[in-house]
């Protein structure tokens, strides 16, 4: 057989691919489900099947070069005394230190804030190298609480609570064994080596009346100086969203399906919760409907890779997007450098994805000293910027063409959809036509 | 005789919780002024008190809602009440101390200091505690100690159903019975390093007239600190 896959008599299954005969395999030899990183691999509807109109003789572009097409964003408007005011409307999603290296989280600090928008901790607390290397750091609220307290509360920009992630929602967190080193044991109050599990749910509180007044004691901790952010994975997002709002969110985080992971099972990745693309537009009507849209900022994630899913997903009415996969790769994740190392894991560069390994021969998912110590965060800092600027004057060339002095100003009478499903999940035309499939019907 | 202080009067009848919690975060450093704070007409109101940073001593007089205490540092806190959900969730140290009883969450993922409770604690007492440690002059709900993984908890009266579910490195003693234990927590034995223990956990939270001795502990099996299949019917 050759690597394509095919000689003259040989048919592959569709319903039983090589992926789907391995992973039986697999199963039946380990006994175990399949725990892996990266996100949802399968192919979704996703902003690639929408496009931009551009400006036409009904619509006035602005000049590529010249004129002006502003990017700032500010969080936080609703209640905080301190709100975040960004340069740009792409930041870094949470990512904890444990799943990631010290220095790759540093890296991450470095990049955001030399191009001017913020960083996020993860499950695990915030260490000293993120606080340092961030000028502007969301502090998350987890679950697992692990390494929560009031001081790093107090000395973030901005508290996010955590309720659930696209790539697992409603499902808790796992740091398998051999990622935990003596400081990410001691961070966590765990002993070092045993699998670390977060739970799927608070321990303090668990609906939504009892979510308002809990962002109400994080608050009264800091003084209402800070953001809040709520963050959801992608499931019933226009309940969500709505109730979000009424619980006293500032800011609230959209997660798709397609957002990443460090360590989830593959069966979880790849068949809970809803793409990105009709996240975006339920959680922009939950928010229309209550009045709070741009009240409210709305940031979304999950698979956002270029400036052209940035501009969709403002266009949609997203006012910022977050990426963690991507922010990776630009940092070195699955570089064809690797190859030779990625192949001694049994992976290659461009398919890796066991991230929950502690592995990673670039160092950024791994708390291998060695590995780790290999990572240079300053130009892992670096790339991390260029990409971000990449995203952003991506997104600016595809404003300035739709006429926008504001990549804010993007709407979605700028978009088409590709696809009947698209098209539907949008809210937005199918090109050539003035269709919306499932306008005017139940949702 | 003890040196009587001056006591700051706060009524939240007529003071917002905002304007409370600011004057009290305002006291900082090692000898705030005043130091000796008293709240009245609390009417069950959520927050009383949270994010404290100073050794100052407050007495809320009535119950208070959830979140009482909540991230408490140093400061003493004592409720003459009931509490809601989530008492001194996540403090750091100090003592905070309620009369009467508690609701579900009681100290949460608590990472230091001391919290007593003279009555009952609902259900979830001292889940993912981290270091704190409790003491419940009474029973405790179920699913206590759930995840729990540093610190001590030690219970008077009864515990619920599924205690110490998933527990990790907390000590959990209870004097009565126990409905069930949770999965990976089992009876173990009380050696005199762990009397010790309860001895000076009921001296610190008063309750000198309870004899260590009726106590029996429990503690993690430590059979699901890393996945094995084998143990899958426990997941």
């Amino acid at each position: 057989m050759t690597t394509s896959g095919w000689e003259p008599g040989l048919r592959e299954s569709y319903l039983y691919d090589r992926n789907v005969i391995a992973e039986i395999q697999r199963a039946a030899r380990e006994g175990i489900y399949d725990i892996r990183g990266f996100g949802a691999k399968r192919r979704l509807p996703h902003f690639d099947d929408l496009l931009l109109l551009g400006a036409s003789i009904s619509r006035y572009p602005l000049e590529g070069y010249r004129e002006r097409c502003g990017t700032d964003v500010v969080h936080g408007t609703r209640y905080a005394t301190k709100p975040l005011a960004l340069k740009l409307p792409v930041t870094i999603a949470g990512m904890s230190f444990g799943a990631l290296s010290a220095p790759a989280k540093e890296a991450l600090g470095r990049g955001a804030s030399e191009v001017g928008t913020s960083t996020t901790t993860g499950d695990g607390g915030m260490t000293d190298e993120e606080r340092l290397s961030s000028k502007t750091l969301v502090y998350q609220l987890l679950p697992s609480r692990y390494g929560m307290n009031p001081d790093d509360l107090r000395r973030a920009d901005a508290i996010e609570v955590v309720v659930g992630q696209g790539a697992k929602p409603g499902g808790g967190g796992m740091l398998l064994g051999h990622k935990i080193s003596d400081r990410v044991a001691e961070m966590r109050d765990l002993p070092r080596g045993i699998d670390q599990r977060s739970a799927s749910r608070h321990p303090d509180w668990t609906g939504p009346d009892d979510l308002e007044i809990k962002i109400l004691e994080l608050r009264e901790i800091t003084d209402w100086e800070k953001p809040v952010f709520v963050k959801v994975g992608a499931t019933r997002t226009y309940y969500d969203v709505q109730l979000a709002v009424k619980a006293g969110a500032d800011v609230i985080v959209v997660d798709g399906m397609q957002g990443g992971t460090a360590a989830t099972q593959d069966v979880f990745i790849e068949h809970a919760g809803i793409p990105t693309l009709p996240a975006v537009r339920l959680a922009v009507q939950a928010l229309t409907e209550l009045g709070m849209h741009r009240r409210v900022q709305l940031i979304v994630s999950g698979g956002i890779r270029t400036g052209a899913d940035v501009a969709k997903a403002l266009a949609l009415g997203a006012d910022a997007v977050s990426i963690g996969t991507a922010a990776l790769i630009a940092m070195g994740d699955n570089s064809p450098e690797y190859d030779e190392q990625y192949r001694a894991l049994g992976s290659a560069a461009g398919f890796y994805d066991d991230w929950q390994a502690g592995y990673d021969p670039v160092g950024i998912s791994t708390q291998d000293d060695e590995l780790a110590g290999a990572f240079d965060p300053v130009v892992g800092g670096r790339r991390l910027a260029n990409y971000l600027r990449v995203l952003t004057l991506e997104a600016q060339t595809l404003a300035r063409a739709c006429g926008k002095s504001h990549v804010h100003n993007l709407e979605p009478e700028d978009l088409v959809a590709l696809t009947v499903e698209a098209a539907a999940m949008a809210g937005v035309p199918l090109a050539g036509t003035n269709w919306i499939p499932g306008v005017g019907e139940a949702r | 005789m003890a040196v009587v202080t001056d006591v700051e009067v706060v009524d939240l009848g007529t003071t917002s919780l905002r304007e409370l919690n600011q004057r009290l975060h305002d006291v900082a450093g090692e000898e705030p002024e005043p130091r000796r704070w008293r709240v009245v007409n609390p009417n069950g109101s959520h927050a009383v008190a949270c994010g404290l940073d100073a050794p100052l001593e407050v007495e809320i007089a009535g119950h208070v809602g959830y979140y009482c205490a909540g991230m408490n540092k140093r400061a003493t806190v004592r409720v003459r009440g009931n509490a809601g959900p989530g008492l001194a969730e996540n403090m750091m140290s100090g003592t905070v101390v309620v009369d009467g009883n508690a609701s579900q969450s009681a100290g949460a993922t608590g990472r230091g200091g001391l919290l007593v409770v003279h009555g009952d604690a609902g259900a979830r007492c001292g889940i993912s505690m981290k270091g704190v440690d409790i003491v419940v002059r009474g029973s405790i709900g179920h699913l206590s100690a759930f995840m729990a993984q540093r610190g001590a908890l030690v219970v008077c009266g009864d515990a619920g159903e599924a205690l110490g579910d998933s527990i990790y490195e907390t000590h959990v003693y209870v004097r009565g019975t126990v409905a069930s234990l949770g999965a990976d927590c089992i009876e173990k034995e009380l050696e005199e390093r762990h009397l010790l223990e309860v001895q000076s956990l009921l001296q610190r939270a008063g309750c000198r007239d309870v004899d260590p001795f009726e106590f029996r502990r429990y503690g993690s099996a430590r059979q699901l600190y890393n996945f094995r299949i084998d143990n899958a019917g426990a997941y």
